[in-house]
């Protein structure tokens, strides 16, 4: 089981989670052409490494966190809020709360 | 073999004495005696009957690793098969059964397979009864499916209880700062290290006693005991008879504690077992050493056993194992137990393989008054049922050759010690060789783990409790707390080194020599397996099975490995060694479900109205977590007389319907309406305040995703309903982009299904229905609520509520929606209404017939690979606005225009019925995958005929006027339909709109 420190309630097991998808892909503007759209949504690496993944704290906060995971040991280097305006105000905020 | 109880000593009970059954047989032991101990003591010598050959079999262990003794326990329900004897706690009362034998395991018929041995080899299954036509002629599958079920009976192992598992289980959490396993030396070393350096320190113990080794040991002066109370003292949580079966991602170990089967007589309220499911911050695996066998000439006899299995039944169980004993070993750890041994009255022989042994080691067997021969080991076994004498092969050059012959009633042997690395291998960390112990050691890991004592292969005590010493320190480092400054002591600590022995045989000898008893694995096999071509670890498992009993390869996997090495000339590194998984030891699947069982197999989800529904005769069912109506039978209705009541009442006169597990979501803020004029392929941006429309979303493939109502509330906020199925998808995909993609917009998303509760009034009465319920009934008239129409309003009582005039039936209706808890009384009103106008309550099934009338499409036409167009909505979708999925619903193959399209359909004969799930085919080509298929079917009560609502390539357009099948190979038949418009009723909507 992984656990994955969410940025707003703390480290919990990966099942109280559900996975998103790939956090790396640039989701086109809605009136983009249809290859844009399609190298967005079929298009991916099988990455053998670090990869970034979003992830819902589903049965938590609900949010959307980005998850930097090691594909191979499942070894989490940093989670992150997938707002960035959220992302940027955790940083600064004094008080982080993903010491568990 | 004769054993003896011993008059003192051990960490039994001689003042309780516990009857016991073995095989119909009533023996007795003491408290604190494993089943094997306690048949040990009772001089049984055979306990079970091997896989293949049916060989008796004895204790070969003293523990986990056990091979020999499986026993059934139990009787009725509670049958329990494949139970290691060496692992069962005694309790009054047990009830023990040998397994695999008939009429006993004492005088098995099933040994006559013993004598056609030659043909049970590895493979055996697959040459003999697999072949290729047209050869198969007393082979092949054919041959196998008759042959396999006599076969799978003569070599099986326990059988389990047919009847459901009476008992109950658990499903525990926990957290600690440190998790130590096992509670040897190391264990106790690093647990009272990590606990006074003021961590949280669990401690868990496979056996019911604390003290892993140490209980093979002679009794210390109570020296276990004070230190088992320092433990508890610093704080350690200590859990016994609790196995880590696995270790898995982020520290996470998977622990199954045995509650009450060492009870005679478990409380109602107790579980049978817990699983837990532990996250540690840092985990010592102190989980010691398997001592190995060695290969020789029928080594599976009763009697022979691990050298350290006997001094554990001396020490601990205050048994000696036998009279006439002779140990055969090849380093130094057995021969603190031949000196056991002597003193409590065995004549000892030892055999040693080695040539040449350390003064110390010689000495010691001098104290035993042993008979001590070097360069010499175990070459053949003799004895039916338990060894009697034993042949005996010297060393020359580099060959054994036979060298004599001497009676015992016992032999030990110890071929070594393996670390237990197997929860580490979980982990993924492959072991490493040590040639110079003759074993794998743990290999190198970053995660937050240590290996302690001679789990890392660690002889020496001393050593193993410093070990646990300095783990504790690393993990109270990493942590956070002060660096220690133990250095952990470097693996060995024998006098003499080992010599590797993994076989013995002398040249023209033909022996049965067992690598793995457990599933009568031979030397022979592996060789045969070697010659037929099987180079790779992994294979050679699979073609002889090697390691893949329940004992998973604990007693005989490197003997495996060290043949199959010599076969190929490379060394045992160079061989490999297969995976550990998990679990350590078996687990029981009722440990694995915990409570999640029968009615707790899943959550349930029941509306505010649930007890109300069930009070007026609702029939419920499953929508998905849902518990909804299904009908409401009046007495002598089955369910088909009353969907059909329900349904022509709501077209005559009026009925109401729980609604309530609509998915519901406010949306609130500034933005809200860019948001809907997103999400939705048809066009939000100019919806009125007061009015609701019908909305289809599209996922980014361009496939529909759900459909539903939005309402404007006000201006920046607005109501959302969802179908039942697709309500938590809506919401989190709602949720994903406004976080991820759109965090520019101002909007909150909030999932209000919980908080309203939806009652459907649908029927050409249904406006009196809510005229007699709503305080001011002029806002409930056609000008104020026309067709689509939002009104916010207060029900008698000043409940306040939200009306829509939208239809599923096709009929004028309203969706209301209620504060949750005030639901009841609401539909007590509405209900009193509704039967004055000789209206009914009606559930999913007339719900459902009303709707494939009218065409509209559920969860069951929207199955994820229907595009707007198949559902025959394309004409909703804006071209006007760029929306979620906008761009990819154009792919070519999306637009083709033999896509399958939604249709109506009706059997040609209208008498006839036909089933959903069935194909469409065209007449002159039924089969494979037809043209198109049926989602749904129903009587229709406004038709008088069956109907249905399905898929079919082209659509309405292509196939009206043509023959069609409706293909039901398995159930019905076929049947002939044709094909009509999905709008099978009322197809102009006067009576939803009018």
């Amino acid at each position: 089981m992984l656990r994955i420190p969410c940025p707003f309630c703390g480290t919990r097991d990966h099942s109280e989670f559900s996975y998103g998808g790939d956090a790396s892909v640039e989701y086109p503007a809605l009136e983009a052409p249809a290859e844009a759209w399609l190298e967005a949504v079929f298009q991916r690496d099988n990455i053998d490494g670090v990869q970034l993944e979003t992830w819902q704290h589903l049965h938590g906060c609900r949010m959307w966190i980005v998850v930097e995971r090691d594909t191979r040991s499942h070894e989490i280097h940093s989670v992150r809020p997938a707002h960035e305006g959220l992302a940027s105000a955790l940083a600064q905020s004094a008080d982080p709360v993903n010491e568990s | 073999m004769t054993a003896t109880r011993l008059a003192k000593g051990g960490y039994i009970d001689r003042d309780q004495l516990l009857n016991f059954t073995w095989d119909g047989r009533t023996l007795h032991g003491h408290a604190g005696d494993s089943l094997a101990s306690a048949l040990l003591a009772s001089n049984q010598q055979v306990l079970g009957r091997s896989f293949k050959y049916h060989r008796p079999r004895g204790l070969m262990s003293a523990g986990v690793e056990e091979s020999g003794a499986l026993v059934t326990i139990g009787r009725g329900d509670r049958r329990d098969a494949n139970v290691r004897a060496t692992t069962q706690e005694l309790y009054a009362g047990l009830v023990a059964q040998g397994q695999n034998a008939w009429p006993s395991v004492r005088f098995d018929a099933g040994s006559i397979s013993n004598l056609f041995g030659r043909f049970l080899a590895a493979g055996f299954y697959y040459k003999t009864f697999m072949g290729l036509p047209p050869f198969e002629w007393g082979s092949g599958t054919g041959m196998w499916m008759r042959y396999e079920k006599i076969i799978r009976k003569a070599a099986g192992m326990g059988e389990a209880s047919r009847s459901p598992d009476p008992d109950h289980y658990e499903h525990a959490h926990g957290y600690c700062d440190v998790l130590v396993v096992g509670s040897g030396p190391a264990g106790r070393g690093a647990a009272l290290t990590a606990a006074k350096a003021g961590l949280d320190v669990i401690l868990v113990e496979q056996e019911a006693i604390l003290g892993g080794d140490t209980l093979a040991q002679p009794q210390a002066a109570d020296n276990l005991a004070d230190q088992i109370k320092a433990l508890k003292g610093a704080g350690v949580r200590i859990m016994a008879r609790t196995t880590a079966f696995g270790l898995y991602d982020g520290g996470v170990a998977g622990l199954l504690e045995r509650v009450t089967d060492h009870l005679a007589e478990p409380p109602m309220w107790m579980p049978r077992q817990r699983c837990w499911t532990l996250r540690a911050r840092y985990t010592v695996l102190a989980t010691g050493a398997l001592e190995r066998h060695v290969a020789f000439g029928n080594n599976d006899r009763p009697g022979i056993m691990t050298a350290n299995a006997a001094r554990i039944y001396l020490n601990r169980f205050a048994v000696r194992a036998g009279e006439n004993i002779v140990i055969a070993t090849n380093n130094d750890s057995a021969y603190a137990g031949a000196f056991e041994l002597a003193q409590a009255g065995a004549s000892v022989q030892i055999l040693d393989a080695r040539k040449s042994i350390p003064d110390a080691i010689r000495a010691q067997a001098a104290d035993a008054h042993a008979v001590l021969r070097t360069g010499a080991a175990p070459l053949m076994a003799h004895g039916a049922k338990g060894i009697t004498a034993l042949d005996i092969a010297g060393q020359h050059a580099a060959n054994w050759r036979e060298a004599g012959k001497t009676d015992c009633d016992l032999l030990l042997v110890s071929g070594g010690w393996s670390p237990v690395v197997n929860l580490l291998s979980h982990r993924g960390v492959k072991p490493v060789w040590d040639a110079d112990l003759a074993c794998f050691v743990p290999g190198q890991t970053n995660e937050p783990l240590s290996m302690a004592g001679s789990a890392a292969g660690i002889w020496n005590d001393n050593a193993c409790l410093l070990s646990g010493q300095a783990a504790a320190e690393r993990a109270v480092a990493h942590l956070g707390g002060a660096q220690g400054s133990s250095a952990a002591p470097a693996p060995g600590g024998w006098q003499g080194a080992i010599t590797p022995l993994y076989e013995v045989k002398v040249p023209g000898r033909q022996l049965k020599s067992f690598v793995d008893p457990q599933h009568d694995v031979t030397t022979e096999d592996i060789r045969l397996a070697h010659r037929e071509g099987y180079v790779s670890v992994e294979h050679l498992k699979r073609y002889t099975t090697l390691g893949m009993a329940t004992d998973q390869g604990k007693m005989g996997n490197i003997i495996g490995l060290a043949l199959m090495a010599e076969a190929l000339g490379k060394e045992i590194p160079q061989v490999g060694t297969t995976t550990f998984r998990p679990p350590y030891t078996p687990v029981s699947l009722g440990a694995l479900k915990g409570r999640n069982v029968g009615n707790h197999f899943r959550a349930l989800r029941r509306t505010p109205l649930h007890e109300w529904n069930l009070e007026h005769g609702g029939t419920m069912t499953m929508a998905g977590l849902w518990h909804r109506p299904w009908y409401f039978a009046h007495s002598g209705e089955t369910i088909g007389d009353a969907y059909v009541r329900e349904a022509q009442t709501v077209r005559r006169t009026v009925g109401l319907c729980d609604v309530t597990s609509l998915g519901k979501i406010a949306i609130q803020g500034p933005d809200s309406t860019e948001l809907l004029n997103r999400i939705y392929s048809n066009p939000f941006a100019k919806l009125p305040i007061g009015k609701a429309r019908y909305g289809i979303m599209l996922r980014d493939d361009g496939f529909v995703m759900d459909d539903g109502t939005t309402w404007h509330l006000r201006e920046s906020e607005y109501f959302m309903t969802t179908t039942t199925a697709h309500a938590g998808k809506v919401m989190a995909f709602l949720e994903e982009l406004l976080q991820t993609r759109w965090t520019d917009l101002r909007v909150h998303v909030t999932s209000v299904s919980e908080q309203w509760a939806g009652v459907a009034v649908a029927g050409p009465k249904s406006r009196q229905v809510l005229e007699s319920c709503v305080e001011n009934p002029a806002a409930v008239s056609d000008t104020n609520l026309p067709f689509m129409g939002v009104l916010e309003t207060t029900l008698k009582g000043k409940v306040p509520c939200r009306i829509a005039r939208i239809s599923f039936s096709g009929e004028r209706a309203f969706e209301v929606y209620l504060p949750s808890d005030f639901c009841p009384d609401i539909m007590d009103a509405l209900w009193e209404s509704a039967r004055s106008m000789n209206g009914c309550l009606y559930g999913l099934e007339a719900l459902g017939a009303l709707r494939i009338e009218k065409g509209h499409v559920t969860g069951a036409e929207l199955d994820g690979r229907v595009t707007i167009e198949d559902a025959g909505l394309g004409r909703m979708a804006s071209d006007k606005k760029p929306y979620i999925g906008s761009a990819l619903r154009k792919r070519p193959d999306m637009a083709r225009d033999n896509r399958p399209r939604l249709v109506g359909i009706f059997p040609r004969d209208r008498r006839e019925i036909f089933n959903a799930g069935s194909l469409l085919c065209a007449p002159d080509h039924i089969e494979g995958y037809g043209e198109g298929w049926i989602t749904a079917v129903t009587h229709s009560p406004a038709l008088g005929h069956w109907i249905g609502l399905g898929f079919i390539s082209g659509g309405h357009s292509q196939w009206h006027d043509k023959a069609v099948v409706c293909a039901d190979p398995i159930r019905k038949g076929n049947t002939a339909v044709e094909i009509v418009s999905p709008h099978m009723f009322d197809p102009d909507g006067e009576r939803m709109y009018g």
